[in-house]
């Protein structure tokens, strides 16, 4: 247990020493990220500290012993660690940042140029297209129209190439978060 | 408007009243008292629910009333606005709703405080969601005292603080009764009102016209007195370089700040999963682009069919227009038909105000109860339950609301709520987007780009022309004006970013990798989430 302990660069996030007793009292309250890890398939009614659950009794969130806490969330942290350096999950996270930036990139400058452009250049806003429609109708018609499809684009891609690979890291990670904590109490 | 048309709004919206109260006493008979429920409705709403309740907060008055009289009043530049409350929504889907639902259990400052040191971040974050709410609270309420005065026709101040106590006292026993699961219920009911209402009145509008837009368009430019001029951007906003600025500080504000406000993250948590959170984005894309289509044909509508005059006559702002084209569309003002549609429009304002007080009392006592009393207290005091202090920072928020409501009664509406998403793209968003993407962010980072947010936007808005040294500013005898936009948008957004970089690179605190790793593998996975 000391040995995990004192993994170099382990608690330099952490209040150590004197606010650690404090830290306890904070990790019972709310249900920690640091020990918490949840089963999506088990829906557990949490609570807020001091809350009673079902039973009437304060909620427990935790049931190891301090020390054996501690150690287990030592292990959880290194779980995090482990899954991000995971190729799985920089698959799932370059999915999500190959369409978010350059998606996020567009929009905003097309909006953007919409705005200076209504602003600085009405008569070229004012110039007409057809019947009564101008240009600045058909931008800010158009607004709308990349507005959705921004969204179905940005659902499609999500439901399509990111949802499965997103759901077995995290049952992959829970498992491994579950054991870590095991061994722990 | 008769004293007919007052007894039916009336009779409308205290039924309205009646089915929202009920839906309260329902819904709360079997509470656990849990903080699940009362922040987060027990975390079983399903997409579309939530897709209508998000919608629901987020189509206030404002929309409902002030584009639409905009438009009708400047043409073009009433539907800039709309442009902007619409696009914001995909900062929101894209970076925001997701990631934000699996790393938070209740506020915006359960995902910042869970990389860093907790106590500092939570009195920041907490502060800031708190100060956003109030100013949304207020602009809501300035807006319920004057358009209920309007709309009944007694202009009295008495009549106008009375609607604006009113409205406060019944959102905090909807609040503090019914949670979250009330709330969310009367989003939904009021969703559907306006939704429904609004669709009516289009079809009216198209029938009218025989479906012909371009005919639409042309008589309402021709009625406007402007010609073209009216179809195009400039009216409102087109004057000298100053008044253009604005424009564009509005913009950015409108776009960056609704993926800041507290209400708007706080309904992430109503659902079971992340891809549940994205779904009823979806969902609330599609009702609030379809409403603001709409709102566009009400406006030239209003503008062809009642005329610019007729409208800025009833109310200078032009918050009046749906009413009177619905009084107009329904036959004329001594007809059945138009006192029916007089009154149901009258009567969906007044729900839909109702509702997104009680979305945002909603939010900011969470934000008091969870975040700040969380962390202020004292470590030896009694710990009394979190939903009690909840309940109470309801009622305390209300009486808050209901004063500053008061006291602001001359403010404008759409002013306030420009500065309320200033404030939040300045201190809300910096904060929640570093402490999401950047790996090296730090505490001190955290706290600098939330304060370096808010502590400019609120000092530029003192120093603008809106509080002082012109004609219609809250203090016009005095001149401390150095400042010439009335919205700080342009330049407190890109401070709060420069405040939170500048914050980390100067700390000496290690940023810890095993924390990030853990937000980073959690917002993008949803292991470990409530």
């Amino acid at each position: 247990m000391q040995s995990s302990n004192g993994r170099p660069g382990g608690d330099q996030g952490g209040p150590g020493g004197p606010e650690s007793s404090a830290e306890h009292h904070e990790a019972a309250r709310t249900p920690s990220r640091e020990v918490g890890y949840d089963d999506p398939w088990y829906d557990a009614l949490a609570s807020g500290w001091g809350e009673l659950d079902g039973t009437g009794a304060p909620a427990p969130f935790v049931s190891a012993a301090p020390e054996g806490r501690e150690a287990a969330a030592v292990r959880t942290r290194d779980v995090y660690l482990e899954v991000q350096r995971s190729a799985a999950f920089q698959e799932v996270r370059s999915r999500y940042r190959r369409f978010v930036v350059p998606g996020v990139a567009v929009f905003f400058t097309w909006y953007v140029g919409y705005v200076i452009t209504a602003t600085t250049a009405p008569g070229f806003m004012a110039r007409p297209v057809a019947g009564a429609l101008n240009v600045a109708m058909l931008a800010g018609l158009g607004q709308f129209l990349t507005t959705f499809l921004f969204t179905w684009a940005y659902a499609r891609h999500a439901r399509l190439r990111r949802d499965r690979a997103a759901l077995d890291l995290r049952w992959d990670t829970q498992e491994l978060a579950r054991s870590a904590q095991g061994g722990g109490s | 408007m008769t004293g007919q048309h007052q007894t039916l709004a009336l009779l409308l919206f205290s039924a309205f009243v009646a089915v929202t109260l009920g839906i309260t006493t329902w819904v709360s008979r079997r509470r656990h008292g849990s903080a699940e429920e009362f922040y987060a409705g027990g975390r079983l709403f399903s997409p579309m629910e939530n897709g209508f309740a998000i919608a629901g907060d987020y189509m206030s008055a404002a929309s409902f009333l002030g584009i639409s009289g905009l438009i009708a009043l400047f043409g073009y530049d009433g539907l800039l606005y709309a442009v902007g409350f619409l696009v914001a929504w995909l900062v929101v889907l894209f970076l925001v709703a997701e990631l934000v639902r699996n790393c938070g259990r209740f506020t915006l400052a359960d995902v910042v405080a869970a990389r860093m040191s907790e106590r500092p971040v939570r009195i920041a974050a907490g502060t800031s969601s708190v100060t956003v709410s109030v100013l949304y609270l207020v602009a809501q309420m300035v807006g319920a005292g004057s358009l209920v005065a309007l709309l009944l026709g007694r202009t009295g101040a008495a009549a106008q603080a009375w609607t604006v106590i009113g409205v406060g006292a019944l959102m905090v026993v909807y609040v503090s009764l019914g949670g979250m699961r009330a709330t969310t219920w009367i989003q939904i009911v009021k969703a559907v009102l306006l939704l429904g209402g609004t669709i009516v009145l289009t079809v009216l509008v198209l029938l009218r016209f025989h479906g012909d837009l371009d005919r639409l368009l042309r008589t309402a430019a021709e009625r406007s007195g402007h010609g073209d001029a009216f179809l195009a951007p400039g009216l409102k906003y087109g004057g000298d370089w100053t008044s253009r600025f604005d424009f564009i500080s509005l913009g950015l504000a409108l776009v960056l700040g609704t993926a800041g406000l507290p209400h708007i993250l706080s309904r992430f948590y109503t659902v079971p999963t992340a891809r549940a959170a994205r779904r009823s984005v979806v969902w609330s894309i599609g009702l609030i682009g379809g409403f603001y289509l709409m709102t566009f044909v009400l406006g030239f509508g209003a503008a062809a069919i009642v005329g610019p005059d007729a409208v800025r006559d009833a109310n200078a702002a032009g918050n009046t227009a749906v009413p009177l084209l619905a009084l107009d569309l329904g036959g004329g003002a001594d007809s059945t038909g138009g006192t029916v549609l007089f009154a149901v429009v009258a009567a969906v304002a007044f729900a839909t105000i109702l509702a997104v007080v009680a979305g945002i009392t909603l939010a900011s006592s969470a934000s008091v109860a969870h975040d700040l009393y969380a962390s202020l207290r004292r470590r030896r005091g009694e710990a009394r339950s979190e939903v009690t202090v909840a309940r109470v920072a309801a009622v305390g928020i209300g009486v808050i609301a209901i004063g500053l409501g008061l006291l602001a009664r001359d403010l404008n509406v759409a002013f306030l709520v420009g500065l309320a998403f200033a404030v939040a793209a300045s201190a809300n968003l910096p904060v929640l987007l570093y402490s999401l993407f950047w790996r090296g962010f730090t505490t001190r980072g955290a706290v600098w780009a939330v304060y370096g947010g808010l502590v400019p936007a609120l000092g530029l808005v003192v120093l603008s022309p809106v509080v002082s040294g012109s004609p219609g500013s809250l203090f016009p005898a005095v001149d401390f004006q150095y400042f010439p936009l009335e919205n700080p948008g342009i330049v407190s957004i890109p401070l709060g970013f420069v405040a939170g970089w500048l914050g980390t690179v100067t700390s000496d605190e290690v940023p810890d990798e095993a924390k990030h790793a853990e937000t980073e593998v959690r917002s993008l996975t949803g292991a470990g989430a409530v």
